[in-house]
């Protein structure tokens, strides 16, 4: 395993970029757990603290026009592959403004624009979908890569094993980003795998698969774009195994009564956003104020978009059974049953931005 | 033209393929084997295995994999041997495929169109003679179509495909090798709408897919009764077009629903259900249904062929609704 000690740091500049994104992802968690408290927001929420050095590291290493798949933890990788933290929030708010127009909540955030495809509520629901992205671009002939997160709970999954094949049998450009915490909510992982070896799994089935330190930002991010490479070039499927931990419970509704406070003090000296920083600081590349105006920056960019997505608008009830099936320009005529049945007509054309 | 339903699936999945080059078909042995029920038979020499998939058996995985390329910009045809297979990959369906778009508010479409076999009546035990399309047309954000006709079984598919969403095809196993005239020129049907396949005035006998054989044949003999039947075949089951459902019922004063599906919360439940919310002060008799007994449905040939909707049975409801005896 690289550490980021043993690595050496890279440039200032993109090593500023990296512990900003990760401390973007950390500051608007933070805040999600103080609107919860506040009842602000709702639903399930579960946070990625800790883990912030996967998804950061990662989507260095992805194009505009490559695709994302991730699970209901998937605040950090929305933020990160470049939904708006206003966007974000207002749909936690449940706001028209919402990147989803408060129809699908913390766990299920999507973006076309950026191609992020969720927000998937169904342990490994994803996997496959990210092969059949995958398959398209194949069968389009498009070098784009897709990518897809999963906890290690996945992996018992029929799904798993069923995506694992597919993928590797038809040789599709998909990257498998297993980011194992340890934990699936309360179950640890040699509690449910008689093989506890995740990337021996995927091994099993010719695809290529490392692990990686999941708290070393910089190591992620030099594994993710040797494999976003060799998958780009035609080399098929890869998987990356980010052993990571997270500092906080499963959900909002987690008493954590499975772990060992000791456990987790532990794996928080090794804070992923700490690490960078002393990292950084040891190079002489992180001058006190510079740290200060990140944090700064980064506040600033939370509290503009708490105020946009508080300032935000309940999206309207006459627009409910929109989505439900597509606008058609013959919707009016369409046979059945009328509004319980079929979309309104109402409010059409405009789909979110 | 002479043809059978079973020619008129694959002429449909031919032209589609022509036309669109984004179209494929992917499933368990649609390819080498040419289909369990032989509807693809020939094609994977015509279009090559990039196009007639031959997919392992994991029907969650390439259900999903189906719904990911429609996400992708493709315009997949998945197809699941037969309906009991098909609960491996519900959640996909379900949790996935019919509610990606609303849940997106709006921004992602799947247009992925998934065939597969339903229904009983040949011997093949209970965990191969379900009826769910009843089920699945439970489901907000799907549009299931039953095709019981040469015409249907050849204009569907291409009008499913032009859906932006996801369309489940249900396709009766015994109705493959009904055969047929079929116009030369036949093509994409709408989907919209049930038709009235014979018009009767008084009582309504309505069903879809398998069923409508046997209830065509019913009419028949309750016209030797004097007993003149509208028959509707519902065609799609959901989005329901209630309108040709309650026209023909404030014409004819009754109803009998003919529905392979088990009685207990079945699609012939919700149509009964309509026609009482919408039809009532139409209505000079009770709403009438002939279902499958509620068993799983057993081998043996007897026992199978009593367990099932059958024209005597039909005969009797309608018999019953118009106050024939019976
Ligand atoms: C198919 C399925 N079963 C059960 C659940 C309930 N559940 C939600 S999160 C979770 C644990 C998942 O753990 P893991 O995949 O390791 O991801 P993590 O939460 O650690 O990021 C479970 C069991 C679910 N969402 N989906």
């Amino acid at each position: 395993m690289t550490t980021l000690r043993s690595q050496g740091i890279p440039d200032a500049e993109h090593a500023v970029h990296l512990l900003r994104q990760m401390l973007r992802v950390r500051r608007l968690e933070e805040k999600c757990i103080e609107l919860y408290s506040a009842a602000k927001i709702r639903g399930f929420l579960h946070v990625y603290i800790g883990e912030e050095a996967v998804a950061a590291g990662v989507m260095e290493a992805l194009e505009p026009e490559d695709a994302v798949v991730a699970t209901y933890r998937e605040h950090g990788h929305a933020l990160l592959r470049g939904v708006s933290a206003g966007a974000i929030l207002a749909e936690m708010y449940g706001h028209a403004e919402g990147c989803c127009r408060g129809r699908g909540g913390s766990m299920h955030l999507f973006d076309a624009a950026t191609r992020f495809y969720g927000g998937n509520a169904i342990v490994v629901s994803g996997l496959p979908l990210a092969v059949g992205l995958a398959l398209a671009d194949r069968m389009a002939g498009r070098q784009r890569v897709t990518v897809c997160f999963f906890g290690e709970g996945a992996v018992a999954e029929g799904e798993f094993h069923e995506s694992m094949n597919l993928a590797a049998l038809w040789q599709l450009p998909v990257l498998f980003c297993c980011e194992n915490n340890l934990y699936a909510m309360g179950t640890a992982l040699g509690r449910s795998e008689s093989q506890t070896d995740i990337a021996l799994k995927a091994d099993g089935y010719e695809i290529s698969a490392w692990a990686v330190d999941g708290m070393d930002v910089l190591a992620v991010e030099e594994a993710a774009r040797r494999a976003v490479d060799a998958v780009r070039s035609g080399g098929g499927p890869h998987f990356l195994e980010l052993r990571t931990y997270r500092f906080r419970a499963h959900s909002m509704f987690d008493p954590e009564l499975y772990r060992e406070k000791s456990e987790v003090t532990r794996w928080m000296e090794r804070d992923p956003i700490s690490l960078l920083r002393a990292a950084m600081q040891a190079a002489g590349q992180l001058p006190e104020k510079d740290w200060a105006a990140l944090q700064a920056d980064v506040d600033a960019e939370i509290s503009t978009a708490v105020g946009f997505a508080e300032n935000g608008t309940p999206e309207p009830v006459s627009e409910l059974s929109r989505f439900v099936y597509s606008d058609r320009p013959d919707d009016a005529s369409a046979g059945g049953g009328g509004p319980e049945e079929r979309g309104t007509t109402a409010g059409k054309g405009g789909a979110a931005g | 033209m002479k043809t059978t339903y079973r020619e008129a699936m694959r002429a449909a999945l031919r032209d589609a393929m022509k036309r669109d080059e984004r179209v494929f078909l992917m499933g368990e042995d649609v390819g080498r084997y040419g289909g369990s029920f032989a509807v693809s038979l020939g094609l994977l020499e015509e279009f090559g295995p990039d196009r007639i998939r031959d997919t392992p058996l994991s029907e969650s995985g390439f259900v999903g994999a189906g719904i990911g390329a429609a996400l992708g910009g493709m315009r997949p045809v998945v197809e699941i041997m037969t309906v009991n297979f098909s609960l491996l990959a519900l959640d996909q369906i379900i949790n996935n495929a019919a509610t990606l778009l609303h849940m997106s508010g709006g921004q992602f479409n799947v247009p992925i169109v998934i065939r597969m076999t339903t229904g009983a009546g040949r011997q093949l035990g209970a965990q191969h003679s379900h009826s769910l399309e009843g089920w699945y047309a439970h489901i907000p954000g799907l549009r299931i179509l039953a095709p019981a006709t040469l015409a249907d079984a050849r204009g569907m598919l291409w009008t499913a495909l032009q859906d932006p969403d996801p369309v489940l095809i249900f396709e009766h196993g015994s109705l493959y090798n009904v055969a047929g005239e079929l116009d030369d020129d036949a093509g994409a049907v709408d989907i919209d709408k049930a038709t009235l396949l014979r018009e009767g005035d008084a009582i309504t006998l309505i069903t879809y897919g398998g069923t409508l054989p046997l209830v065509l044949e019913a009419a028949e003999q309750l016209d030797g009764e004097g007993i003149d039947a509208d028959v509707i075949d519902l065609r799609t089951l959901r989005p329901l077009d209630a309108h040709t459902i309650m026209d023909s019922v404030a014409r004819t004063h009754r109803a009998v629903v003919v529905d392979e599906g088990w009685r207990s919360g079945s699609i012939s439940a919700e149509i009964a259900a309509r026609i009482c919310e919408q039809a009532f002060f139409d209505l000079d008799a009770p709403v009438e249904r002939v279902c499958s007994l509620e068993v799983p449905v057993p081998y043996a040939k007897h026992l199978e062929q009593a367990a099932l909707p059958s024209v005597e049975r039909v005969m009797a409801a309608a018999r019953r609704a118009v106050g024939a005896g019976g």
